[in-house]
């Protein structure tokens, strides 16, 4: 199932004063809209204010960032990805996932990344554990993260040429007998 | 009783142990390989446990693993090679001292294995020249023992080092897999190694 | 907004420094310590490669490197350590020499042969991987696992972390000189890795836990077999706390070396026996439980000093709690199919094949075509020896990953190493390592 976008609320008839309204009011964290995965809730930041975001989220007590990692959405249909309003789908998404203890839940968040500028805020003043994470997804995509102490490559030789993950990266297999290389996915 | 000189040679013949220095110098090479810490991935593990005392490859005379290249003679590449891996593994292949050999374990040290891609070399053979491949994702202890035990006949007999002389390349033999024998209560099937 | 260290004082004059305002060392306040300690040493490799070539340099620090080729580094991990004499100032872990691409290789694979990818990334706890790969891949499909499914993965999981830790106090010991502990670690390991033989069928990298289930149904005689761990571990355990415990060589060596903080700790992301060690409470088994973890019965050990003998002693008592959680699994293994009944996701059995045509076409499809998971994205973590070990799926509605991430927990807690490292010996140094206990599989992937 897709996600479903938070829907705007309807404003009820002038009639059915008792009805309950139809329509939930739209979720938001710290202003940014939030859709549902699978039931997991995802918010989704425009890439400035990423940081300020976080931040704020690290003081409410979303105290660990567990992961940072992206997707080259260059070969997927642009409609299939759940994006609320005011979103425009870009070809690479940065994605973040947060941590409450307290709460003993998890918050993911999107930001969408185009592919002619990728470069996005980085984390490591608020976490510092994302440091290899974030070159890590230089590394492999080569979104580039401004404010990172040390951005470079981490998983490929430092003369490496071209980002493995990306999705124009071929997989580089040889030729096997009795099977082909399979074209690019 | 004083000794008796007066056959020659053929009056001791229960004191001494003759042969031909060849054959004494890879009898003691064979059964004293000092392997190399080469472990990388997964099979560096099932390494580990053939050394440890279950399958205890010290039987076999290596239970020296030594961390030095320029201590050992047998460079166990145990687990994937990847392209930043690649020249480190040749820098430590140069500095093992002749006579050396490589034996190949685990499907990814053979020919790259399940990871045919940009990141795996494809076969550690691209890199340095191997004596014997163990096939198995992770070989178990027993196959690597069949490996080492083929080697150890390889270098008894003294084709290895003819071998490596005149072509610079390794022995290339691939041995079968042999895991799974002591699941059961069958005994073990050894392999003399001599070929 | 008022900031939150006012003190309450009659001539106190509430002002607000804006961003250089002091927060309080609460929890939070990991960033500002971390960035105080200055442990990291921030040099690229090429830089590093040239130093000392042509100056002479005032200081009296050098900056050697130790791996990737090093008995003692766990894999191959390659250390840069600015040292004075033998006190290590800097660290820098340079890793990546065993990347294997397999983010990439899962998206070439379908979700069936996903698990035999995912599983080759921490080799010493393979069942996690495929694990925690299964239930992202089911949450996507929104199918559920039958109830003996899922406690046989509890079952064959808790076996792994036995067999996990035992690997650590064989290699902890080894690298700190008790080289007889390798062999009574191994010796141990020995036993759970026949066990999973007789359940999944390999020692190593077993592929068992796939989408929809588990491979095979637990072989007749499982709990005799489980019984002799349950009793012959137990007091072996009691034999290294006898040789180790209290041996004051390995106090002396272990005590007080690589303290690391609790805020120190949730800012750099550490997660496991880590996490645990300086005193905070944090296990997904208990906290966010998942599988069955809700309906047993165990403790979380926590340590207090968040140094090496916590993380050890940690590691020790969880093996205890593994082996408490087997024997409840005993009496309690509930009956039931061990895979789903899915015919879209689950293959038939190979009798059936003869049978039927249609599970014949069954059988084609699942493997070669593989099925068809719908979109979404999902992440799903779990607790795994060395941490939260989670996977990030994004499924285009084919039948292939359309991304496929792994948040590796040794990737995240190899950034405590400098901080646990400063200050301490080169020797230390080892202990340290040792006692993070990384994998580098999961590390590179």
């Amino acid at each position: 199932m897709a996600d479903e976008p938070a829907s705007q609320g309807d404003a009820p008839t002038d009639t059915d004063i008792a009805d309950p309204p139809t329509e939930p009011t739209p979720e938001t964290v710290h202003g940014h809209p939030v859709t549902r995965s699978r039931g997991q809730k995802v918010v989704h930041v425009p890439r400035e204010e990423l940081r300020t975001v976080v931040a704020a989220l690290r003081d409410e007590g979303w105290l660990m960032c567990l992961d940072v990692t992206a997707v080259d959405y260059l070969l997927s249909d642009d409609d299939a990805r759940g994006l609320p309003d005011g979103f425009e789908p870009e070809r690479f998404e940065v994605v973040v996932v947060l941590m409450s203890h307290t709460e003993r839940a998890r918050l993911r968040l999107r930001v969408q990344v185009p592919d002619d500028a990728p470069v996005v805020p980085s984390l490591f003043e608020v976490h510092p554990g994302t440091e290899a994470m974030e070159r890590e997804v230089y590394d492999m995509f080569g979104i580039s993260f401004d404010g990172h102490p040390d951005l470079t490559r981490i998983l490929m030789p430092e003369d490496w040429d071209g980002h493995p993950l990306r999705k124009d990266y071929g997989v580089g297999r040889i030729p096997v007998q009795f099977k082909e290389a399979p074209g690019p996915r | 009783m004083p000794l008796d000189f007066s056959e020659g040679l053929e009056g001791l013949d229960h004191n001494f142990l003759t042969g031909r220095i060849e054959d004494l110098v890879q009898w003691s090479r064979s059964h004293s390989v000092w392997p190399a810490t080469f472990g990388l991935a997964c099979c560096a593990i099932e390494m580990m446990a053939a050394g440890g005392a279950h399958y205890d490859l010290s039987r076999f005379g290596m239970e020296v693993f030594r961390a030095s290249p320029r201590q050992a003679d047998l460079m166990i590449v145990a687990g994937r090679v990847s392209q930043k891996m690649a020249p480190v593994l040749r820098q430590i292949y140069d500095q093992m001292m002749e006579p050396k050999w490589v034996i190949s374990m685990g499907v990814c040290a053979s020919t790259g294995g399940m990871f045919n891609n940009y990141a795996i070399v494809q076969g550690v053979d691209q890199v340095v020249p191997v004596d014997v491949y163990a096939p198995g994702c992770p070989p178990g202890p027993e196959t690597l023992m069949h490996a080492i035990n083929t080697l150890q006949g390889l270098i008894d007999t003294g084709d290895i080092t003819r071998r490596r002389k005149a072509t610079g390349a390794g022995a290339q033999v691939t041995v079968s897999q042999r895991d799974g024998q002591t699941a059961g209560d069958a005994p073990v099937a050894l392999s003399s190694g001599r070929r | 907004m008022t900031p939150t260290s006012t003190r309450a004082h009659p001539d106190h004059v509430d002002t607000d420094e804006g961003d250089q305002e002091m927060t309080d060392r609460s929890v939070a306040g990991g960033v500002e310590v971390l960035r105080e300690l200055g442990s990291v040493l921030r040099m690229s490799e090429a830089e590093a490669a040239d130093l000392g070539v042509d100056e002479q340099s005032e200081e009296l620090t050098t900056i050697i490197n130790m791996g990737p080729q090093h008995p003692s580094t766990h894999g191959v991990l390659r250390l840069m350590l600015e040292l004075d004499g033998e006190t290590v100032l800097r660290t820098k872990p340079i890793i990546g020499y065993l990347h294997t691409g397999m983010e990439k290789t899962g998206e070439t694979l379908t979700y069936l042969q996903g698990p035999t990818n995912t599983t080759r990334m921490d080799y010493a706890s393979p069942l996690f991987s495929e694990l925690v790969f299964s239930l992202a891949t089911e949450e996507l499909l929104g199918i559920e696992v039958p109830e003996r499914a899922t406690w046989i993965r509890m079952l064959i999981t808790e076996v792994n972390r036995i067999a996990s830790h035992l690997l650590f106090q064989a290699t902890n010991g080894m690298d700190l000189g008790a080289v007889s502990m390798m062999i009574y670690g191994w010796r141990e390991r020995e036993e759970t890795l026949r066990f999973m033989e007789r359940v999944t069928g390999l020692r190593m990298n077993h592929n068992y836990i796939r989408p929809g289930g588990v491979a095979a149904d637990l072989h007749d005689g499982w709990q005799a077999d489980l019984e002799h761990l349950i009793t012959s571990i137990p007091p072996r355990l009691d034999e290294y706390e006898v040789l180790l415990n209290n041996q004051p060589i390995f106090r002396e060596r272990l005590q007080g070396v690589g303290v690391i903080t609790a805020e120190e700790a949730i800012a750099l992301g550490a997660t496991g026996p880590i996490l645990r060690s300086t005193g905070y409470a944090w296990d997904l088994r208990r906290d966010m439980p998942y599988l069955a973890y809700d309906q047993v019965d165990f403790d979380v050990l926590v340590g207090s000093y968040g140094d090496c003998y916590d993380r050890f002693a940690i590691r020790l008592g969880e093996i205890r709690e593994s082996l408490r959680i087997c024997e409840q699994l005993l009496d309690t293994m509930p009956r039931g199919d061990f895979r789903i009944q899915d015919k879209k996701v689950t293959p038939p059995p190979r009798a059936r094949i003869d049978e039927s045509m249609e599970a014949l076409i069954h059988h084609f499809k699942i493997f070669t075509e593989g099925f068809k998971v719908p979109e979404g994205e999902v992440y799903v973590a779990v607790e795994s020896p060395r941490g939260e070990l989670g996977c990030y799926l994004v499924s285009d509605g084919s039948s292939k990953p359309y991304r496929m991430h792994i948040r590796g927990p040794s990737f995240v807690n190899l950034q405590v190493l400098p901080h646990m490292m400063r200050g301490g010996l080169l020797a230390d140094g080892v202990a340290v390592i040792s006692s993070v206990d990384p994998i580098m599989g999961e590390v590179d992937r």
